[in-house]
């Protein structure tokens, strides 16, 4: 045998042996919490402790046995398998197999007709998708996708999850039943969050932009507003909402016109105001970041050409620092689409209305009916917008 | 312009100190806030005690993120621990999404009312700055630097303790700090689950409609969060500041 | 004395260091020279196990170096490389410290040695030990880098391109303070450059390196007047090959008995130097005089032109 051959035995004679770490943790985790969590917890309404009930006694034995299958194809291949694409296909077949297996065990333990039991997912259940979700993301990151390909991935698993949904795949669960009790208001508090985070986001940016490109030209401007804006931000949340209040509740007092506008001190205007204001300090201080990087040889050039101060400052430098000012919008987008929650205590709505009742009500439900497309948002927003960072930053290159 | 700077902070912490030891003495200033003669001041609690068990919450919750966040950057950036490092980075960035009342309210089930949630949504959401800044600054130490240390004979554990986390500390410093600031503010979050702290001053002062509580709440938790990050940049400045032989 | 016998170093398919063997002499100074991708740095740094060999061994004073751990290996050799890598955290003093703490010398001796370096390396102890590197210029970073390398008192000091990022004036003294170094601590010098200039004036023994492999080891004279391959004469420069030969000799090497009434060089003046002098002044011999006055003899045009040839 040539040495080339008795390393070709060796190597694959290693990856036998060799057990990926990663994937090591992941199945251990896993299995221990299918072992020794319930899959998922029957209620018999909505806020007595429920009933802990594993996989297997929650579902026919084909399905049991299909589930665990496609369980134990993935761990396997998180254990062996090197091919990324392999092993993201396989993260994703279990990311399904889970989630099918939570909605028939929902229309297995649900009797005909009821709609005060609540089956709500198991501490086996979070594991499981925590580890399948870690287990496909290291996949992804082993990938390295392009920002299309990311984009587009986004958008196919969206749709996915919003066909299952329409389709009533899920109805069976618990957060799902909380959804069919509050379906209009469910709607009507989406919009208000995303009203208010893009509402703040456009405030900011139209102030923003300018007071950047300001702090730019006027050296001298720069660490007075930008030390201001660094303490509004040490401001917490919850108390710039509060503070708000007064004056705006004076001012809404004061003079009926900002009242029928909607301006007062309870409800939206002092979150947008806040939110506002937080927005400013990323904006701001990108905006700036961005323009120091602009070469100077490109606006001596510009100038050189003959183009007016308007025209170098629009043409010129607002689109070489166009990557960094949108990394700052990326920063305040995800930002405010978390902060809107806290919105809710001061009566301005959106989804943490649905969070703060559910506390309240030591309804666990009603707050994942909130937290998960709060996340969901962020989450989408950060991975779209980074993915157009990239794009711009490659277009200059 | 530091003497300046040193009266304003000094001004800051007097001022801060006096509210919570002495809070009715600055009732005057807050009485024009309330309404049908509600209370100026918070009277349904010790504000000094309140104060002192936000601080402790926050205090505790980053000490867990520090250790578990330094050691994780120091995990991933060793040639054992490098094929978690595209997976840790791509985490950190994930979890920056997660906003901080969301990890709250999905702690509370898991451990019920009080404290506890309020420790695990601070130390989750601490930890994010910490690793970031860990990860940064074991990364960019200069190659030279670290080609010169093995080249003299230091063994890998010399090298990490006499000269990469050294060429670390200040950015893991100010990963800490961040986390800080950020944990202040959203613990009065924590009040919205029955942690103690200055949040219930600001949740009562929702509740009853009373904006002088809301303003001395707020104004009491954004006094103590730029001092602490002010502080520990001062305590850093001393502690980093150069040793001489001899 | 160092021994390199038949190293090589492969990273997968590609050979980077391909059958080298050398002999280094003890107190000697040997420059590597090759362009890059050589293999030169690599095959430096396998002397002190910064990159393990795939075959062969090195031997320093007949002892294997596989025989230690790489760490406990290093500390007994100095390495010194572009860019100094200075540790910007520590001062000047702490930098030059830091191979005696390692090797648990006691803190007089770490003192007292500190102290003796600065001093060599025209350092003043009292405004320099507690400098931080940023504090200081190119130049200054550079001594500092090379005291720490010579801190333990290493028999031998490997330098890879350690003055590539100084500027032509700094870098020309540079050279001349490691002669004298070397010379005062009779180090055994292994450096790496890709300077030719450079090789010649510091080698006492010039390594070309292409593709891996080792073309010749030898004198610098010998590389001028016997290239062992075409590539050789290639790298040191077929245009002006005359003048670095008469750039290795002095004048006082040279110099014939008799007199001279043309202008005076020292006996240190390379050939070159001395009819670039003498072109320049349009005379056609120069006479050899010592720094107290002594006359050491002459030195015409026709004598000076002899010694550039083979």
């Amino acid at each position: 045998m040539s040495g080339a051959q008795l390393r070709a035995v060796r190597v694959s004679g290693a990856s036998l042996t060799r057990v990926d770490p990663l994937g090591a943790v992941l199945v251990a985790a896993g299995a221990a919490a299918l072992l020794f969590l319930p899959f998922v917890v029957f209620k018999s309404n909505r806020i007595v402790p429920g009933d802990p009930r594993s996989l297997i006694q929650v579902l026919p034995a084909w399905g049991a046995f299909g589930c665990a299958a496609l369980l134990a194809m993935s761990a396997l291949a998180a254990l062996w398998v090197t091919d990324a694409r392999v092993r993201l296909m396989l993260a994703l077949a279990g990311i399904a197999a889970v989630a099918l297996a939570a909605a028939a065990a929902g229309d297995a333990l649900t009797p005909p007709g009821d709609r005060i039991v609540r089956i709500a997912p198991g501490g086996a259940f979070w594991v499981l998708m925590v580890c399948l979700g870690l287990f496909a993301t290291d996949a992804t990151t082993r990938l390295k996708p392009g920002p299309a390909v990311r984009v587009l991935f986004l958008a196919a698993s969206l749709a996915l999850a919003g066909v299952a949904l329409a389709h009533g795949t899920f109805d069976h669960l618990s957060v799902m039943r909380e959804y069919a009790v509050n379906a209009e208001r469910f709607a009507r508090e989406a919009r208000q969050h995303l009203k208010l985070a893009f509402g703040s986001l456009a405030a900011a940016a139209l102030i923003g932009l300018p007071l950047g490109v300001l702090c730019h030209r006027a050296p001298r401007l720069r660490p007075a507003v930008l030390t201001t804006l660094n303490v509004i931000q040490t401001i917490p949340a919850i108390a710039l909402f509060g503070i708000l209040m007064a004056p705006l509740g004076a001012l809404a007092a004061a003079v009926p016109l900002a009242d029928r506008l909607g301006i007062r001190g309870i409800g939206a205007a002092p979150a947008v105001v806040a939110l506002f204001l937080y927005s400013l300090l990323p904006i701001v201080a990108n905006t700036v970041a961005g323009l120091k990087r602009v070469s100077r040889a490109a606006v001596e050039a510009a100038h050189g050409m003959g183009m007016t101060s308007w025209q170098v400052l629009t043409k010129v430098e607002l689109v070489l620092a166009l990557p960094v000012i949108l990394t700052g919008v990326r920063v305040v987008l995800v930002q405010n689409i978390g902060m809107v929650t806290v919105a809710a205590l001061i009566g301005g709505g959106g989804l943490g209305a649905f969070v703060f009742q559910g506390i309240g009500q030591t309804a666990i439900d009603l707050v994942l009916l909130g937290a998960i497309p709060i996340v969901t948002l962020a989450f989408s927003a950060a991975l779209t917008l980074d993915a157009l960072v990239e794009v711009l930053d490659r277009v200059k290159a | 312009m530091p003497r300046a700077a040193t009266v304003v902070r000094l001004a800051a912490l007097a001022l801060l100190v006096a509210f919570l030891t002495k809070p009715q003495s600055f009732a005057p200033l807050f009485a024009p806030l309330t309404q049908y003669g509600a209370p100026p001041i918070y009277d349904q609690g010790n504000l000094l005690q309140l104060a002192l068990a936000q601080l402790g919450t926050v205090c505790l919750a980053a000490a867990a993120s520090s250790l578990v966040a330094v050691g994780l950057g120091i995990l991933v950036t060793r040639p054992s621990g490098a094929q978690f490092l595209p997976l840790s980075r791509t985490l950190v960035n994930i979890g920056q999404t997660f906003p901080p009342v969301a990890v709250l309210a999905v702690a509370v089930p898991l451990v019920g009312f009080g404290e506890k949630p309020t420790l695990i949504a601070l130390f989750a959401y601490g930890l994010l700055p910490i690793f970031e800044n860990t990860l940064v600054g074991l990364r960019t130490c200069p190659p030279a630097v670290l080609e010169a240390a093995s080249g003299m004979g230091m063994s890998a554990r010399q090298r990490l303790l006499s000269v990469e986390l050294p060429l670390a500390t200040p950015l893991i410093l100010e990963g800490i700090r961040l986390s800080l600031v950020i944990n202040v503010g959203t613990a009065t979050i924590g009040s919205t689950v029955a942690a103690k702290g200055l949040g219930e001053v600001i949740i009562a002062g929702l509740l009853s409609s009373n904006t002088a509580f809301i303003l001395q709440g707020g104004l009491l938790t954004g006094l103590m969060a730029i001092l602490l990050y002010d502080g520990l940049a001062a305590l850093e400045r001393r502690l980093l500041r150069p040793v001489t032989l001899d | 004395m160092i021994a390199v016998e038949n190293l090589s170093k492969r990273y997968g398919e590609t050979t980077v260091v391909d059958g080298v063997s050398l002999t280094v002499e003890r107190h000697s100074i040997t420059a590597i020279v090759g362009t890059s991708g050589s293999g030169k740095s690599t095959l430096l740094r396998m002397i002190n196990r910064l990159v393990e060999p795939t075959s062969g061994r090195v031997l320093i004073d007949g002892r294997d170096t596989r025989a230690e751990p790489a760490y406990l290996l290093r500390r007994r050799i100095g390495y010194v490389i572009q860019g100094h890598g200075l540790f910007p955290h520590r001062t000047v003093a702490e930098n030059i410290a830091t191979v005696p703490r390692l090797l648990g010398w006691n803190e007089r001796r770490i003192g007292a040695r500190v102290r003796e370096l600065l001093e060599v390396f025209a350092l003043d102890p009292a405004t320099y030990a507690g400098a931080l590197p940023h504090q200081l210029s190119g130049g200054q970073q550079q001594r500092v880098g090379v005291a720490r390398a010579l801190a333990a008192e290493p028999l031998v000091l490997l330098m890879d391109e350690p003055f590539g990022a100084l500027d032509p004036i700094i870098r020309a003294k540079a050279q001349d303070d490691l002669l004298d170094i070397q010379r005062r601590f009779g180090t055994t010098v292994v450096l790496v450059t890709h300077d030719m200039d450079e090789a010649f004036r510091l080698g006492s023994k010039v390594a070309v390196m292409s593709g891996g492999r080792l073309l010749q080891c030898d004198r610098p004279a010998v590389l001028l007047t016997r290239p062992a391959d075409p590539f050789v004469s290639r790298l040191t420069g077929l245009a002006d090959r005359a003048m670095r030969l008469l750039s290795l000799v002095t004048a006082g090497e040279a110099a014939l008995p008799g007199a001279s009434d043309g202008p005076a060089v020292a006996p240190t003046t390379s050939l070159r130097e001395v009819l670039s002098e003498l072109v320049w002044s349009g005379a056609d011999s120069a006479r050899v005089i010592d720094v107290d006055g002594t006359v050491r003899g002459r030195l015409t045009v026709a004598a000076i032109l002899a010694r550039g040839r083979p």
